[in-house]
C-alpha cells in the first residue's frame, strides 16, 4: 500500500520507503513479523511507534489493512493507552514522575521549572521540535524520588537546578 | 539432560562464583541503582581494572537489588582472601581508592563501608545480616535478589531454583492444589484471596485449553516489588508461573509487564530463552508429558489493566476496560477460557512454597495471613528501599526500626498503604500488626505493598487531592459512578485546596465517595474513594481548617498560603534568591532578604534552599 499524503506542519515526510534517522523503514516489514491476529495489534502499534518514535495517521491506516480493522477500532484502543503519541515528540524527550513519592518530595516544583524553562506544558513540544514533556505516573524507582528520565535515562534524587543544569548539557 | 545432573553443574558454577580465592567485584545494577549512577561506576571499575592490568583476574558482575535504596549505589567487593565487603553511596571518584585499596591491597576501606557480608564485624563495620534494616527481614520472595547474577540461571538453580518444579511434574495437579491451599499464602496483588482456591477454580473448570498469566502491570505509583524482582530474579517468578500452569493444566503462560520497566522485560526475556535452552520450557518439560511455554505482553500505560479483566482484554489487543463478574476469569477468561492470573510476588512464593514446603511457609506470619509480604519503602523516611518481613510485625517496626523513621527531625504524620486504592494511617494507629485485616479495619488495604511516609510538611488534603488526580486520571470511563464519582470527589477536593470549600463538602465527600466505593464495577473505583475517606476520618482537622479559616496549617496549597522572610534569622546569603524562579526576592547582600508578594508564586522553592530556616509560611 503507498502512503504519501498530507502532511502540512508533520516532522517526517510518509513515502512508502521512509527514511526515519537513516534508516529505511517501511511498517509492512514491521508487521511481516506478526501474525495478523488482533491479538498482536498492540505489539504492533508498539514496535511501529519504537521505530517512528509516534503514530502517524497514515501507519494506522497500514496497521487496519493488514490486521482487517476499522482505523477507527485502531485509533479507539491506541487513545485509550498513554503511551501513544500521534505527533513527534521532540529530540529530547523529558518525562517528569509524578509518583506518589516523587509527589512527597516535591517533582511538582520541577516540573513547574521545567515548564517555565522551556515553555511548554506536559503532552506539548517546543516550536523547535528540541524538547517535549510528559508527566510519567510513576517508574518505580521511589526510593530515588524525585525521578527525571531525558531520554530513557533515569536520573534519581532530582532538583529544579540539577534538571535546569541537564536540560542545558542536553542541548 | 535430567535436572540431578543440570542442579549438579548449576552448583559447581555457583561454588566458582562464591568461593575466595578470586577477586569479585558485584555492582547493584537495577533500575534504582541505575538511576543513583550504577553504570558509571560499573565503568569507573572496568577503566580502573585495565588501567591496572587487573583487569583479567577480576570478575565485574551486575547484580539486582538488595533492597538497601537509600545506600545506592551498592558494590560488593570480594578479595582474594574471602573478605567481602558491601559499600554504599559509590562514586565513580571513589573507584580507584576502593580498587587500589581492597582489590590490589586486601585492605577493606571501611570509611565507606555498609556491611561485612557472611564475615564476622571488621573495624567497627557491622555484618550485613544485623544492620537495622535488615535484621527484622524474612526474605523468601527476595532470596536471591542482589545475591546473585540474574542473567545466568545457574546462580537461580544452584540456591534451589527449579527444584519446586522438578518435584511437582509428575505429581497429582490436585495434590499440588492443595499444598499452595495448606500454605495459606493469599494473592499479593492487593485484594487478597487464596491463591490455592483460585488455582482450583481454574482447575476445576471445563475448557480445552487454558491459560495463566502473570500480572507484572505494576501501576501503582510508590510501589517498586515486582519490579525488582523481575529484575534481580526473573526465574523465581516464572518457575511459579509454570507450576501453576501445570497444576491447572494450561500450555500457554503470559506475562503481562508494564512499558515502564525496559530492564526487566529484557531480563524475563533472556530468562526465558535459558528455560528453553534446560528444558523447563517447551514440549515434554523435564521428561514429563507436561507442554509449555510463556509470551510476554509489554503494557502500553494504563492504571486499570491491573485490573484482570482488564488486563485480558488488552491482551486480546482491546481497550484495557474491565467487565462485570462473573463469570470469573477462572471459568470464562482470556480468549474466554478458563484463566488464571496470579501477581508476580505470588508466583515468587509460590516457587519457594514448592521447594520448601507448605509446612515451612506457613511458619510465618499470622493465623489469617501466611507468610511474608515485601514492601517498597518511600517518601519521607530515613532508609528507603525493598523490605521483606513476616505477616504480623507493626507498622511501627517497620517504619522506626527497619526504616529509621522521619529524616531531619520532622514529625511523622501517617503513612500511606496500598497505593491510590489504599488509605492513610495515622501515628495513632503506629501499633496495628500488619495483615489483610488490620489494614483492612484501619481503612487501607494491604495493596500491592507500597509504603509512602508523609511527615508534617505534607497537607493530607492535597495528598488526597494526588490520589483523586490519578485514579481520576486513570479511570477507564465505562462506569457512571467511577467517571463521574471521582470527578465529582476531584472537583470538591480542588475547591477545598484553593480556599473555595465549604461546610457541607464533608458530608458530601463522604456521601460521595460512599457511592462510588458501593456501586462501581471494578477494583479501580471501588478503591478509589478510599485515600478521600481515609483522611477524612484520621485528618478531618486539617479540612475543616482549610474550610472555615481559609489557611493549609502544612503550608502547602498554595492558594492558602504566603511567605515571608524571618529579618533576625535571614543572613542575606542570597541562596533563595538563586532558586526564586520569578526574581520575587529582594535585598542586599549581607542584608535581610524580603519577598515581594505581588510576584511570589509560592512555589517554595526559597523555603527549600535557605540553611537557616528563616522562610516562614504562613
Amino acid at each position: 500500500m503507498l502512503c504519501v499524503r498530507r502532511f502540512g506542519t508533520r516532522k517526517y515526510k510518509w513515502s512508502h520507503d521512509m527514511d526515519v534517522a537513516g534508516e529505511n523503514w517501511e511498517v509492512e516489514r514491521i508487521m511481516s513479523r506478526y501474525e495478523r491476529s488482533r491479538e498482536n495489534l498492540i505489539p504492533i502499534l508498539q514496535d511501529v511507534q519504537d521505530h517512528l518514535s509516534y503514530l502517524p495517521q497514515e501507519a494506522i491506516e497500514e496497521v487496519a489493512a493488514y490486521l482487517d480493522l476499522s482505523e477507527n477500532d485502531i485509533f479507539g484502543v491506541a487513545t485509550f493507552y498513554a503511551q501513544f503519541r500521534f505527533h513527534p515528540p521532540g529530540d529530547h524527550h523529558i518525562k517528569v514522575c509524578q509518583g506518589t513519592a516523587c509527589h512527597v518530595r516535591g517533582s511538582g516544583l520541577i516540573l513547574e521549572s521545567l515548564m517555565r524553562k522551556i515553555g511548554i506544558g506536559p503532552g506539548e513540544t517546543t516550536d523547535d521540535r528540541k524538547y517535549s514533556l510528559e508527566r510519567v505516573a510513576c517508574f518505580g524507582s521511589c526510593a530515588l524520588a524525585p525521578v527525571v528520565v531525558v531520554d530513557d535515562k533515569v536520573y534519581g534524587r532530582m532538583t529544579s537546578k540539577k534538571t535546569e543544569k541537564l536540560i542545558e548539557e542536553s542541548k | 539432560m535430567n535436572f540431578e545432573k543440570i542442579r549438579e553443574k548449576a552448583r559447581s558454577e555457583w561454588d566458582r562464583f562464591s568461593r575466595a580465592g578470586e577477586t569479585r567485584i558485584l555492582v547493584g545494577s537495577a533500575t534504582c541503582g541505575r538511576a543513583a549512577g550504577a553504570l558509571e561506576v560499573m565503568n569507573a571499575f572496568r577503566e580502573e581494572l585495565a588501567k591496572r592490568s587487573a583487569d583479567k583476574n577480576v570478575e565485574l558482575v551486575q547484580v539486582g537489588c538488595l533492597g538497601l535504596c537509600f545506600a545506592e549505589v551498592l558494590v560488593e567487593v570480594m578479595a582474594v582472601d574471602g573478605c567481602r565487603v558491601l559499600y554504599q553511596g559509590v562514586e565513580p571518584r571513589m573507584v580507584p581508592e576502593l580498587v587500589e585499596s581492597h582489590v590490589i591491597e586486601g585492605r577493606p576501606v571501611t570509611s565507606h563501608a555498609l556491611a561485612v557480608m557472611g564475615g564476622p564485624a571488621l573495624d567497627g563495620v557491622p555484618v550485613f545480616d544485623e544492620l537495622p534494616m535488615i535484621s527484622r527481614q524474612v526474605r523468601i520472595v527476595l532470596r536471591n535478589c542482589g545475591i546473585i547474577d540474574p542473567t545466568n540461571i545457574d546462580h537461580y538453580i544452584a540456591r534451589g531454583g527449579y527444584s519446586g518444579l522438578a518435584r511437582v511434574v509428575g505429581m497429582n495437579p490436585d495434590e499440588i492444589v492443595e499444598e499452595v491451599k495448606a500454605s495459606g499464602l493469599r494473592g499479593r496483588g492487593g485484594a487478597g484471596f487464596s491463591t490455592g482456591q483460585k488455582w482450583s477454580f481454574a482447575r476445576n473448570a471445563a475448557g480445552d485449553r487454558k491459560y495463566v498469566i502473570c500480572n507484572a502491570d505494576e501501576g501503582d505509583p510508590g510501589a517498586f516489588m515486582d519490579r525488582s524482582v523481575l529484575e534481580g530474579d526473573p526465574h523465581a517468578v516464572l518457575e511459579g508461573l509454570v507450576i501453576a500452569g501445570y497444576a491447572i493444566g494450561a500450555e500457554q503462560g503470559y506475562v503481562y509487564c508494564r512499558a515502564e520497566y525496559p530492564l526487566a522485560i529484557e531480563r524475563i526475556e533472556l530468562a526465558i530463552g535459558q528455560m528453553k535452552d534446560k528444558g523447563f520450557l517447551g514440549q515434554k518439560i523435564l521428561g514429563s508429558e507436561f507442554n509449555f511455554d510463556i509470551k510476554i505482553k509489554k503494557g502500553a500505560g494504563a492504571f486499570v489493566c491491573g485490573e484482570e479483566t482488564a488486563l485480558m482484554q488488552s491482551i486480546e489487543g482491546k481497550r484495557g476496560m474491565p467487565r462485570s463478574r462473573p463469570p470469573f476469569p477462572a471459568i470464562s477468561g482470556l480468549f474466554a477460557k478458563p484463566t488464571n492470573i496470579n501477581n508476580v510476588e505470588t508466583l515468587a512464593s509460590v516457587s519457594a512454597i514448592l521447594e520448601k514446603g507448605a509446612d515451612w511457609y506457613a511458619a510465618y506470619g499470622t493465623e489469617k495471613s501466611r507468610g511474608t509480604k515485601t514492601f517498597a519503602l518511600a517518601g519521607k523516611i530515613s532508609r528507603t528501599g525493598l523490605i521483606e518481613v513476616p505477616m504480623g510485625i507493626s507498622l511501627r517496626t517497620i517504619i522506626e526500626e527497619i526504616g529509621g523513621g522521619v529524616p531531619d527531625g520532622r514529625e511523622f504524620k501517617a503513612v500511606q498503604t496500598g497505593g491510590p486504592s489504599g488509605g492513610c494511617i495515622p501515628a495513632a494507629l503506629l501499633d496495628i500488626p500488619v495483615d489483610y485485616e488490620n489494614l483492612a479495619s484501619a481503612g487501607s488495604i494491604m495493596g500491592s505493598g507500597g509504603m509512602i511516609v508523609i511527615d508534617n510538611e505534607s497537607c493530607m488534603v492535597d495528598v488526597a487531592r494526588y490520589f483523586l488526580t490519578f485514579t481520576e486520571n486513570e479511570s477507564c470511563g465505562k462506569c457512571v459512578p467511577c467517571r463521574m464519582g471521582t470527578q465529582h470527589l476531584l472537583r470538591m477536593l480542588t475547591d477545598i485546596c484553593e480556599g473555595r470549600g465549604t461546610p457541607e463538602y464533608i458530608d458530601r465527600l463522604r456521601l460521595i465517595g460512599d457511592t462510588v466505593k458501593r456501586t462501581s464495577l471494578c477494583g479501580l473505583g471501588q478503591t478509589a474513594p478510599n485515600p478521600v475517606l481515609t483522611t477524612l476520618r484520621h485528618f478531618e482537622d486539617e479540612y475543616l481548617v482549610h474550610i472555615e479559616h481559609g489557611k493549609c496549617p502544612a503550608g502547602v496549597c498554595r492558594e492558602l498560603i504566603s511567605f515571608r522572610i524571618d529579618q533576625e534569622k535571614c543572613t542575606g546569603c542570597r541562596a533563595c534568591v538563586q532558586v526564586c524562579p520569578v526574581e520575587a526576592i529582594v535585598g542586599a547582600k549581607k542584608k535581610p532578604h524580603q519577598i515581594n508578594q505581588e510576584v511570589c508564586i509560592r512555589c517554595g522553592s526559597c523555603r527549600q534552599a535557605c540553611k537557616f530556616g528563616s522562610v516562614i509560611v504562613e
